[in-house]
């Protein structure tokens, strides 16, 4: 019987991530990463949280090792929620996120509610 | 005598203090190679006639962000004074190799890579220190860029001002209205800032979205 080969993908729910605080899902989505995992979150990062990812991901680079991440996320949908007003003058709500290896992860298009990426088996 | 005019100091000093208006500070954001720092330098040159940093095809070439500060620009008859910083352009990834592709040695594209990741997380930390931003965009490549979206998203949510400027629009190639489609709920400015086209425009649009 021949081994099956490839990546390993993890399909994250929302539930998942809301137990956790914003240090928590950076820390969880660095370690998934670099360990070669391809990420698909269900509701995504927050802007200030994305930023904390890329910041975070910088620190770890290192050369002919971790190169860092592909990341693409939609664009943000202001909430018009009537509890989403309320609760902040301008609240946003976070879409869909792949995150992954740079190395094994290429986006090959996206715009606004659609993201293609070929993801490579060999780095 | 000396304790009244030891007070009036002091309270001109407290009144200065609580009422004097700081200059707004704007970054200059977007991904490496949009021309970040040639319009920094078009700017600073145009109303202090000095510069603010070298450029190069080659990524990365600012890995410092670089404040000017007091930048007063007059357009349509008002007039507004900014601090302006040149960031590094933001990326997720950093990989040596592209460096060595461009005819770099080993040891200087690896110092490159490795001050370019500092200089990525300089500019994600100036993100908290701001009162608006400039997100270039190079009008000839796909705007829906990770960075792009991470950058409006941080604007959208601390509800700061934002102004698109659609750059390198004197190339063939180059296609602003592919950039307005895809942020539509921002104001945008297409323009070269290389050659200077359309930069009167830029200034008065500046002018009214941080003035």
């Amino acid at each position: 019987m021949i081994p099956m080969q490839g990546f390993q993908m993890d399909l994250v729910s929302e539930h998942r991530l809301s137990t956790m605080s914003p240090v928590e899902k950076v820390r969880f989505i660095i370690d998934e990463v670099k360990s070669g995992k391809i990420l698909v979150l269900e509701k995504g990062l927050s802007p200030e949280e994305e930023a904390h990812l890329i910041e975070m991901t910088m620190t770890l680079i290192e050369p002919d090792g971790f190169s860092g991440i592909e990341m693409e996320s939609y664009p943000s949908e202001v909430d018009t929620s009537f509890i989403g007003k309320i609760l902040k003058k301008n609240a946003l709500k976070s879409r869909l996120t792949v995150i992954g290896p740079a190395d094994q992860l290429k986006t090959l298009k996206k715009d606004r509610d659609m993201i293609s990426a070929l993801i490579s088996t060999t780095k | 005598m000396g304790v009244i005019r030891a007070f009036k100091r002091n309270f001109s000093d407290l009144f200065k203090k609580l009422f004097k208006k700081q200059n707004a500070r704007i970054g200059i954001y977007g991904p490496p190679n949009a021309g970040k720092t040639t319009l920094a330098n078009r700017i600073v040159r145009d109303w202090t006639g000095d510069a603010m940093g070298s450029v190069s095809h080659i990524a990365h070439e600012t890995r410092r962000a670089r404040r000017r500060e007091g930048v007063t620009i007059n357009t349509n008859g008002s007039s507004i004074t900014l601090d302006i910083i040149d960031t590094p352009g933001l990326a997720t990834k950093i990989d040596f190799h592209e460096f060595m592709e461009q005819g770099m040695d080993e040891a200087e594209s690896k110092r490159r890579a490795k001050e370019a990741t500092e200089g990525v997380i300089e500019a994600v930390k100036w993100l908290e220190n701001l009162d608006g931003v400039i997100l270039v965009m190079d009008a000839t490549e796909d705007p829906f860029t990770q960075v792009n979206v991470t950058v409006i998203g941080n604007m959208e949510a601390r509800s700061l001002p934002l102004l698109i400027v659609a750059n390198k629009v004197d190339l063939a190639e180059a296609s602003p209205s592919t950039i307005r489609d895809a942020f539509p709920q921002h104001p945008m400015v297409s323009i070269s800032a290389l050659e200077g086209k359309n930069i009167e425009t830029f200034y008065e649009e500046l002018a009214k979205r941080f003035g």
